[in-house]
């Protein structure tokens, strides 16, 4: 009990002393992860519309060579990058690239460098999670789109990527929280993210524990976070359970579908319901209840 | 024949060894109703989407309006936007509402702007008696809606001709006569279509020619009189003896 109070007021001691750098190690990591799952996502997206391009038998010998060569790369692209550890491919490209060019070719930010390294690794991920997403995919939906004369890059676009992208979300989710901690690595080429930080500060308080311990409240802290996001936004492009019916037919209205002749008026009714006015507004205009059914004028009473 | 659309000569198709479509001749000529009737396995459904370029034939020539569509410099994908199809599966957009559904293919393909798209798409909506159901994704209706919107989806295109690839065998009874009944009203406005159907009485009723197909061969075409009424040869005879003599 004494060592974990000891450990809290320590806690506190290097908060209070170092917080300034842990949220800015904090915030580096966050944008690195946001921005390098993005980019890694569109690289999966652009590897699955590449690869699935359709190259049958009959086609001229120019196409399907291109087509089979785009293939070979992107496999051996996936295989190398998924295959190696990301702290060897950031070493490789931020030291290795001014070895064999005689430093004609380096990156002159450790930002730029890390930001490369971390999306072209979790664009590795995404390629394929993204096929396995176009797997998933009835393959009735390329037919109907083929059939109403949609080239394969506009059926990818706007039929089958959507579905794929709500599918593979929660791979999306891995990637990112894989990403939150596994750019910890970055610190190798000196980017200054959350872990840099600790190792930073332990340099100069010799308190690696309690530095250890905030370190793992915050990626904690970061990931859960995430998670709830994460979750919150499947659920909101899923959409809603129900649909409204466009119809000029009173009687549906009845049956509560009352939110078709969303005009003005049912929004500055929808305004006074919030601040409850709205019964009484009614009853100054003197309107019957049937308003409730959100009718035009001329649909009521007939 | 200067009005036919399709001219199919000597199609064959064949999966591995499995030889499916021998030599089919066959023509589509402007308004006509062509009902593709036989066994399942006969290589009907096969030769729609052959006619359609979903599965490449593997011998034989397709003319659309004289033609070859295997010819360089071909768009296939316009070819298709003018030779409408309609799925046994309806396949219709998962990620997008009924409307977008039928707007999507006129907006991508024929580069139409979004008032003209969704005016069309209403008017077409409307035809089938799926207006209200405008805002509803697919999985929200029901089959039989399903694939009224589906063939709302291909009329949108206004497409020259329209594939029906079994429309009703995934349907209930109910079902069947509602997707029929807009079927028979697009034929009364004199659409060119070719239906593969297990309908006889419907395609006795509402086609002007009528093809028996069995083991990939075209067996015996004519005029639904004449199959339905005097079929010359004995295979069509039986086939038909299983509809008929229930």
């Amino acid at each position: 009990m004494n060592k974990l109070v000891q450990l809290g007021s320590d806690v506190a001691k290097l908060w209070a002393g170092n917080y300034g750098a842990y949220l800015n190690g904090m915030w580096k990591t966050i944008s690195l992860a946001v921005i390098c799952t993005l980019v890694g996502c569109l690289i999966g997206f652009l590897c699955g519309i590449l690869q699935t391009i359709p190259c049958a038998k009959t086609d001229n010998i120019v196409k399907r060579f291109f087509i089979g060569l785009l293939r070979v790369v992107i496999r051996i692209y996936v295989e190398v990058f998924r295959g190696t550890p990301m702290i060897l491919q950031a070493v490789f490209i931020f030291y290795g690239l001014p070895y064999f060019s005689d430093n004609a070719l380096r990156f002159n930010s450790v930002w730029i460098a890390a930001f490369t390294v971390v999306s072209i690794n979790t664009g590795a991920y995404m390629a394929e999670s993204v096929r396995g997403g176009i797997l998933s995919i009835d393959p009735g939906q390329t037919e109907g789109a083929k059939a109403i004369g949609m080239t394969h890059f506009q059926t990818m676009l706007y039929v089958i990527l959507p579905q794929a992208l709500r599918n593979i979300m929660p791979q999306i989710g891995n990637n990112f929280i894989i990403n939150l901690k596994d750019t910890a690595v970055m610190f190798i080429i000196g980017f200054t993210e959350f872990f840099a930080v600790h190792k930073a500060v332990v340099g100069r308080t010799f308190m690696y524990f309690p530095s250890a311990t905030i370190e793992m409240a915050g990626y904690l802290l970061m990931t859960l976070v995430s998670s709830f996001l994460l979750r919150w936004w499947e659920r909101k492009m899923d959409g809603s359970d129900s649909f409204d019916l466009a119809t000029k037919d009173t009687l549906a209205h009845t049956s509560g579908m009352v939110r078709f002749n969303r005009g003005r008026k049912n929004r500055a009714e929808a305004r006074l319901i919030k601040n409850g006015e709205l019964a009484e507004a009614r009853r100054k205009a003197g309107v019957s209840d049937i308003m409730n059914l959100g009718l035009d004028q001329n649909e009521r009473g007939r | 024949m200067n009005d036919s659309i399709l001219e199919i000569s000597h199609l064959g198709k064949s999966f591995g060894d499995n030889v499916v479509l021998r030599d089919i001749d066959f023509s589509v000529r402007t308004g006509d109703v062509t009902s593709i009737i036989g066994a399942s396995g006969s290589g009907k459904s096969t030769l729609l989407r052959c006619t359609n370029l979903l599965e490449t034939p593997s011998s034989g020539q397709i003319l659309y309006h004289g033609r070859d569509i295997s010819s360089k410099g071909f768009s296939i994908p316009a070819y298709r936007a003018k030779v409408g199809m309609v799925f046994q599966s309806f396949n219709l957009f998962a990620n997008l509402s009924v409307l977008e559904n039928c707007m999507i293919g006129q907006r991508k393909v024929l580069h139409r702007d979004r008032v003209t798209a969704e005016k069309t798409a209403k008017e077409y909506l409307d035809k089938v008696g799926m207006a209200p159901y405008i805002n509803a994704k697919p999985h929200q209706i029901s089959g039989g809606q399903k694939q009224r919107v589906a063939i709302a989806r291909a009329l949108a295109m206004e497409p020259e001709a329209l594939l029906f690839d079994e429309p009703t065998s995934a349907l209930d009874p109910q079902m069947v006569g509602e997707v029929l009944d807009v079927i028979k009203t697009l034929v009364s406005e004199g659409l060119t279509m070719i239906v593969v159907t297990h309908e006889m009485a419907f395609a006795r009723d509402v086609s002007n020619r009528i093809v028996f197909m069995k083991d990939g061969i075209i067996w015996e075409e004519g005029g639904p009189d004449q199959i339905f009424g005097n079929p010359e040869k004995q295979e069509t005879k039986e086939f038909l003896s299983r509809f008929f003599d229930r």
